[in-house]
């Protein structure tokens, strides 16, 4: 999150003959930045080489938490976990918000209704679905059960196998209102005239969305990936009240991990060792996706329109 | 220039007083408007002794209109951690709500609860109110930190008689018994047993109870002690490959991993017919007066102590639970919290009230000289029948999970969350336990 929040650099040094607003209106953002996440980016830093356990004294320890966060079995799997989460997590959004994104962009009017209707799951609070989707997945008084389906009626959130799946399910319903969203303004975007030249050089529907529409997407899709990606590294809530990391360690992802270390196991060194991790990843793959984008993000696509 | 300088001294001046205002609102809660800030704050659990909880301090405030308290109720897992933050920063209740064990001796070593050996000095007939086994559990290296607030919560073995009629069994004595109502039930189309593994603690009654009675309360206190590979004891190796036993047999409901205790669906199973047993702590026989009044009224809930392993060096009687809830009382408190607060401990925690609310509800507190009223009661089997339990129990122990320290309970929760769904074997689960000790 914090790269999002970062100013420019740009913008503190430009020459006395810059045009725009003053430097010093960085000021606020950048102490807010300073305030709340730079500051206690530096404490959790200084906390990971420290014994604490939330209540006494916070005692040097020099590379003891790196060293049992890194070597730690439960902490690989973890990294595991995120990873799979993150990976099937765009591989099942992309192409989900992406379609719904370009049929919701039509301008007929059950289509705006039905773009509403798809928004709804957006409007809930991540601990309302989980709650909701644990009461619903109960194998004995859940859904399988009550909708008298047996086949619902399965080891959902207790089987290894299965919830990994459940999980990605759940996340995939919660957020793909919210990218169907961005596809939606991003296909708006797209002037019509490109289309109505494809239509003359006879071009049908299917060739029309290979050949106009995904490649004026290109940055949409950076843009919602991104989100996508980074939103993983954060997922925390909705996987702390659904399964809480179980069965055993099944879906316990770094954030999780990261949590239940620091407030559940009271290491707050090994915790903080492993927010540390959590930042780097997400800084390096933060600026990864930034270089899919090249570098001339600013540059226009809609040349010749 | 002047002109600027205003300006973004302004903006500065600005931001820094909406970050303050923001830092402001992490700190303070809703508050009860009747109590003012210098009242004593108590934080207790949702659940099974809420209205008595909450009835006592009513009462408390009504009667003493100066010298009020502040209470506030949280759900048991959120709770768990909530306090322990609080504490730590300095924020925690005036009263905090405990379980004795590792946790309370972590506030004690951070030097957060104050002792009461000088008021209970000064009082004798506190100390003399309690039965001692349980008064014993808020007492760390001879100091008492902490008050037992509640009942006895003994785990036991629940059944639903009507089932047992329709096949024709009865309630096990013993562990080879139990494997043989397995089938039998499964024949029949009912699980023999009811867990909600998916919130972990479940899981737990099942491990405590076996290792207590195969090698005794002695493997246990050896894991305490922290004594090198202590978790690798054939008792314990035992208790766990006797687990896996049981869910490969098919003892446990189906998709039992993917229930959840909080909701209490595991007990739902046991009254609605479609599950045998469950073991289970004593709470749940309050709750499910609350959940199912007609299954209690009916008398179609049976309770028998936890089966005994043949050849087991454990002494049958042994149980493992929950002695009592406990109060313990913040350093942090002002003296005129801390003032207000002894008050409601001597004559407010356990009035006669109190004692005979808890008792109507189910539940038995841990006090001396209650023969009469448990005679008496509504609920007479079940809190006479918990009262014995606890008062011949040769030994008491307190859930594991609570007893160790919070790195070793979370690391346990985890691996015999794993043994349950058949993930690791006893051997890998002890290997695991054994780099946990001294954590």
């Amino acid at each position: 999150m914090t790269t999002i929040l970062k100013p420019k650099p740009g913008m503190a040094v430009r020459g006395p003959r810059a045009e725009g607003p003053s430097a010093w209106m960085v000021v606020p953002a950048l102490v807010f930045f300073l305030t709340f996440a730079v500051v206690p980016l530096l404490g959790v830093v200084f906390l990971s080489f420290t014994n604490w356990n939330g209540l006494g004294a916070i005692t040097w320890a020099g590379l003891e938490s790196w060293r049992t966060a890194l070597t730690d079995s439960v902490t690989l799997n973890a990294l595991v976990v995120t990873v799979k989460i993150m990976v099937y997590s765009l591989v099942v959004q992309v192409p989900i918000s992406l379609l719904l994104g370009v049929f919701t962009a039509g301008n007929q009017r059950y289509r705006a209704l039905l773009a509403v209707l798809y928004f709804v799951p957006l409007l809930l609070s991540s601990a309302a679905v989980a709650i909701a989707f644990k009461a619903l997945l109960d194998p004995n008084f859940g859904m399988g059960p009550g909708l008298g389906i047996p086949a619902l009626a399965q080891n959902w959130l207790g089987s290894e196998d299965l919830v990994l799946f459940v999980v990605i399910f759940v996340i995939a319903w919660q957020f793909v209102p919210f990218h169907t969203l961005i596809y939606q303004g991003g296909v708006r975007q797209i002037p019509a005239s490109f289309y109505e030249a494809a239509q003359i050089d006879g071009a049908g529907r299917v060739q029309q969305f290979i050949h106009i529409t995904l490649p004026q997407l290109k940055y949409t899709i950076i843009t919602s990936s991104t989100l996508m990606v980074l939103g993983s590294l954060a997922y925390f809530d909705l996987i702390f009240i659904l399964t809480a990391g179980g069965p055993g360690y099944a879906t316990r992802l770094l954030p999780l991990h990261m949590y239940l270390t620091g407030f559940r196991a009271n290491d707050m060194g090994a915790a903080s060792a492993l927010g540390v991790i959590l930042v780097v990843i997400g800084l390096v793959l933060a600026l990864a996706l930034q270089r899919i984008g090249g570098k001339s993000r600013s540059s226009s696509q809609l040349e010749g329109a | 220039m002047t002109m600027r300088t205003t300006k973004t001294l302004t903006a500065t001046a600005s931001a820094l007083a909406l970050a303050l205002g923001l830092a402001a609102c992490g700190s303070s809660g809703p508050a009860d408007p009747a109590a003012d800030s210098s009242s004593p704050t108590m934080w207790a659990l949702t659940g099974s002794s809420e209205d008595i909880f909450r009835s006592s301090v009513e009462r408390w405030n009504e009667e003493n209109p100066d010298a009020s308290i502040n209470q506030e109720f949280f759900a048991n897992d959120a709770y768990k951690t909530k306090v322990r933050t609080a504490i730590g920063a300095g924020e925690g209740p005036s009263f905090i709500y405990g379980w004795g064990g590792g946790v309370l001796k972590s506030y004690v070593d951070a030097g957060h609860v104050e002792e009461l050996d000088d008021f209970l000095a000064e009082n004798p007939e506190i100390k003399d109110r309690y039965i001692p086994s349980v008064f014993e559990n808020g007492v760390i290296d001879g100091t008492t930190y902490a008050l037992p607030n509640n009942n006895m919560q003994p785990v036991v073995l629940y059944y639903n008689k009507q089932v047992f009629e329709q096949i024709g069994a009865e309630p096990p004595e013993t562990w080879d018994e139990l494997m043989a109502l397995v089938p039998k039930f499964n024949d029949a189309g009912i699980a023999p047993f009811a867990l909600a593994g998916q919130s972990k603690w479940p899981n737990l009654m099942w491990l405590s109870y076996l290792v207590d009675r195969i090698g005794g309360p002695e493997v246990f206190q050896a894991i305490l002690d922290g004594e090198e590979d202590a978790w690798s004891d054939p008792a314990v190796i035992e208790a766990l490959t006797k687990i896996q036993d049981l869910v490969d047999a098919g003892g446990f409901v189906n998709g039992f991993s993917s229930i959840a205790a909080d909701a209490g669906a595991d007990s739902a199973l046991l009254y609605t017919d479609r599950a045998a047993m469950m073991v289970h702590g004593g709470w749940v026989y309050q709750n499910l007066k609350n959940d199912a009044p007609e299954f209690v009224e009916s008398g179609e809930v049976g309770f028998v102590p936890f089966p005994a392993v043949e050849g087991g060096a454990g002494d049958p009687a042994n149980v493992v639970g929950n002695p009592a809830n406990m109060w313990s009382l913040s350093s942090t408190a002002s003296d005129e919290q801390k003032e207000v607060a002894f008050e409601y401990l001597k004559d407010g925690l356990f009035s006669e009230e109190y004692t005979q609310a808890m008792i109507d509800s189910g539940a038995v507190p841990a006090v001396n000289g209650i023969e009469d009223q448990l005679a008496a009661s509504d609920d007479k089997d079940f809190v006479e029948f918990v009262y014995g339990l606890a008062q011949d129990a040769p030994s008491f122990q307190l859930s594991w999970d609570q007893a160790l320290s919070p790195a070793q309970g979370d690391a346990m929760l985890a691996n015999l969350d794993q043994i349950f769904i058949g993930k690791i074997t006893p051997e890998q689960f002890a290997e695991n336990m054994n780099a946990t000790l001294g954590k």
